[in-house]
Formats: structure tokens, sequence, C-alpha cells
């Protein structure tokens, strides 16, 4: 299975990959709620549309951040060594990315779920 | 008991929202209650861990039992407690705004807010309307529906015995939905601070048997027979022009001065002052300011700026006392 996932690359961005999953998530719904709700006519559908399609962008984002969590869990050498990875070493560097990745993309998960909870409960713009 | 005594005393009153008179009201409540319990559990258990882990426990724990402790009690607990109160308060919010389904059944009231008094209008389901100002009234056991504007800034309209605050915003419409479930007179307020006399721009909100509530708004459909009683008031009042800012029923007082020439604006729903046409029986005068009677009716037209600073009513200091009286006892007299 590990052969799917990309190779390793060494870079500070993966750290960021889930937070901005998550930040894109968090706007693609309050945008696309707050244009369906004041110019219908523009995306069109109904209030459930909007529903559907928030749940298909949370389930996209939602996979999107486990896969980095499985790169930051490979990265952290699957949680071999434990925290802190303290030492002035390339490997500790690489554990402690990987580690606070992991980290990063839970705390993404919970958010986007939480960003999503609300088209459980809300049927309508108004109420 | 004496320090908790001012505590206790501001969960009841016309004005908490701790003691309930309507369905909204009453979730509010509920969720109060349910947010303070868990967080004082919540509290107790964090302060009981730490004196126990400062002051009880003799031996240290294994670095993986702290990394359980910190899973469990640090990830998975709040996660799990803040989705449920998430839960919670997102399947609330559907209640506390339930439109659409009964539209159009009973009276819809228009509040339009300006510094620093509240337009009311009943639109009655038969088509017809009753203006009124200064003063909500409702049926108990029926949901009434307001619309909620503003004529100059934001504010914000607030019964907190019978539910949650709705701001007022310039250009748009807002709506709130309210269901008094017990007969009794409450307080609003305004909660968007909205220039010097915010917090004097209040009403008395009053929930009434249906019936009852029936009988008074048939009666406000009709001009106050006080408006024909021989009076020295009632010429005074259109001597002075008091009509181009205030309409009283069955006078040629509209009210609706075109342009706002003495306020220096144009009012923007088209009225400049509170409809009078039966102030008389008004619980209050001033927005909930001061007990309707002729001395404080009187009060108020002389310069109702001194009771309510930045009153955007003219002060009339060529009206002798006399004269004053006179259209206090006028107005008083318009039931
Ligand atoms: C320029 C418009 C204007 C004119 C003219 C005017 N008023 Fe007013 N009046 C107001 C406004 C605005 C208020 C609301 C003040 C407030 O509560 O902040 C008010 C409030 C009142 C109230 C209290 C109403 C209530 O429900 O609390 C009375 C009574 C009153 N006016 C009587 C008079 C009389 C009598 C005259 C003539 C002598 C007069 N007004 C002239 C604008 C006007
Ligand atoms: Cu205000």
């Amino acid at each position: 299975m590990w052969r799917l996932l990309p190779r390793q690359i060494e870079s500070m961005w993966t750290l960021f990959t889930a937070p901005v999953v998550w930040a894109v998530h968090f706007l693609a719904c309050y945008v696309g709620a707050a244009i369906f709700c004041e110019k219908p006519h523009l995306l069109g559908g109904d209030f459930n549309t909007l529903r559907v399609g928030i749940v298909v962008l949370t389930v996209m984002a939602l996979s999107m951040i486990v896969i980095s969590a499985l790169l930051a869990w490979r990265q952290w050498g699957f949680g071999t060594g434990d925290p802190p990875h303290g030492d002035p070493t390339r490997r500790d560097r690489q554990l402690f990315q990987g580690y606070a990745t992991l980290l990063l993309s839970g705390l993404s998960f919970v958010a986007v779920i939480y960003t999503a909870l609300p088209v459980l409960f809300i049927t309508d713009c108004i109420r | 008991m004496a320090a908790t005594a001012p505590a206790l005393a501001s969960c009841s009153g016309v004005q908490s929202t701790l003691d309930p008179g309507g369905a909204e009201a009453t979730q509010i409540a509920t969720l109060f209650w349910v947010m303070t319990a868990g967080g004082f559990l919540i509290w107790a258990f964090v302060v009981a861990l730490s004196l126990y882990a400062s002051q009880w426990k003799r031996k240290s724990i294994s670095e993986r039992g702290a990394g359980r402790i910190i899973f469990w009690g640090g990830v998975v607990f709040p996660v799990t407690v803040l989705t449920a109160l998430l839960a919670y308060a997102l399947w609330l919010m559907p209640w506390l705004r339930p439109f659409g389904a009964e539209e159009g059944t009973g009276v819809r009231v228009e509040v339009v807010g300006s510094q620093f008094w509240w337009h009311v209008v009943y639109r009655r389901p038969d088509g017809t309307s009753v203006v009124s100002a200064n003063e909500i009234r409702l049926p108990v056991g029926e949901r009434v529906e307001f619309s909620l504007e503003s004529a100059d800034m934001i504010h914000s309209f607030w019964i907190p015995s019978l539910g949650g605050k709705m701001d007022m915003i310039p250009g748009r419409t807002n709506r709130l939905s309210l269901l008094a479930t017990r007969p009794g007179t409450y307080r609003g307020q305004c909660a968007e601070f909205c220039g010097i006399s915010h917090a004097y721009m209040a009403f008395p909100a009053i929930a009434m048997e249906p019936a009852d509530f029936e009988a008074w708004l048939e009666q406000r459909s009709r001009p106050s027979a006080g408006v024909w009683a021989p009076s020295a008031g009632h010429d005074l009042f259109m001597r002075e022009g008091c009509g181009t800012c205030h309409s009283v029923d069955g006078t040629e007082a509209g009210g609706t001065q075109p342009a706002g020439i003495a306020l220096g604006r144009t009012p923007a729903a088209g009225i400049a002052g509170p409809d009078l046409s039966h102030v008389g029986s008004r619980l209050t005068i001033g927005a909930g300011l001061l007990a309707n009677d002729e001395e404080a009716l009187a009060r108020f037209i002389a310069h109702s700026a001194s009771i309510k600073p930045g009153s955007q009513m003219p002060a009339y200091p060529g009206l002798s006392p006399d004269e004053l009286r006179a259209i206090a006892a006028w107005l008083k007299g318009l039931q």
C-alpha cells in the first residue's frame, strides 16, 4: 500500500497540507452558502442541493486530510520513536515534523467536521 | 448569602432570560443551565485532578500512562464534549426560528427602530393594520412573527423573558419569531449601542390572553374617543405642528413629515415620531422611561432631551405650564 503513496519529500510545506485543506473547505462552505442564500438563481438547485454539495466537499476534504495524516505517520516512522525529537539531527528533525504534521491533521479533521456539522440540522436559509 | 442576593434577584423579574415567559426563552434558559452545569462539572473535575496531582499523589506515573491521560483527557474527552454541545446548539437553531410553514396565520408585527424609540405596526390576517409605538402586545400561545427594520442605525430588539435578541439593521428586514407562554408584562430593551440615550430605548412587552389581545387590537383599529373631547390640548397640538411628526388617528395629524425639516434629516421609514393615537393608555412614556401620567407627559413635551439626552424631539420652551397641561390632558385622554 505504501507504494501507492507519493515518495517522501523533505519540505516544510507538507506540514500545512491539512490546515490548508481545512481553510479551503471552510471558505467553500461559507462562501457557497452565502452566495446560495443571497442569490439562489446563481447556483441553482434547492437547499438540499447545497447540503449535498457541502457533504461531498467534506468527504473530499476529510480524505485529503487522512492521506496527509498517513504520510505524516510514515514520516514519523510509524510511531516507532517517542517524542520529543529534540536532537539537532536530520533524523530528529524529520520525526518531529512528521509528528507535528500528524497532530495538525487530527486537529484539521475535527475542525472540518465541525464546519460541516450545521448541514445536518439547518434545513433552510433563514433558520 | 448577602453577596449572592443581587445575583439571585437578577434571575427573576420582567427582563430576565432565566425567568422565561416564552418558548424560545425557555430553550435559551435550558441551554444556559446545561452549559453552566456542564462547565461546573468539568471545572470541579480539573481542580480535583490538579489537587490530586499536587497534594495527594506520592509516586509519579509512567510516561506511557501520562501519554494515555493526555490522549483520553486532552483529546478524546474535549472533542466528545464539544461535539455534543455543538450538535445540541445547532439542533436548537431551527426551533428558535420556526418560519415558513405557518406563514400568514396570525398577527405579524413590524417594528422599526429609531433613535430612541420603536415604531410598531400590527398586520392583521384580514389585511388591515394597526399602528402603535413604544409598546409590544402579543397573544399568549400564538406564534407571532416580527419583521425588524431600522430607520437610522443598528438597533437590537430584545425581550429577554420571551426570546433571544435580533439586530435591526438599516436596509435589511430581519425576522424573529416569538411564542409567549405565560401572560404578563415584560420589558424589552435595545441591545445594540445606538447613541447617547441607548439605555433609555426600551419598551413594555405585554403577553395577553388571545381574546383580550383581539379585543385590544379591535379597539386600537379605531380612533380613540378622546380625540373629539372638547379640549384646548387638541388645538394646541395642531397649532404647534406636533402632527407633522406624530400621527393621531381621527385628526389631520399624519406624522409623515416628508423632509424631516425639524430633524434636519430624512426619516427613512417616513415616520418622524411615535404614533400617539392611543398614547394615553400606553404603560410608559419615552420608550419605557417614565410611568405614563399627565405630569410625565407635560415634562416630556416641554423638554424631552432633559429626560432623554439626545432625544430627536424638539423642545417647546414657548409653551406655558397651562398649555403643557392642556396638551398632556388631551393626550392622556387618548385611551
Ligand atoms: C420633529 C418631530 C417632532 C415634533 C415636531 C414633535 N415630536 Fe414628539 N416626539 C418626537 C420623537 C422623535 C419622539 C421620540 C423621542 C424618544 O422617545 O426618544 C417623540 C416623543 C413624543 C412623546 C412620547 C411618546 C411615547 O410613546 O413615549 C410625546 C407624548 C410627544 N412626543 C408629544 C409631542 C407633542 C405634544 C408635540 C408638539 C408640541 C411633539 N411631540 C412634537 C418627534 C417630534
Ligand atoms: Cu437603539
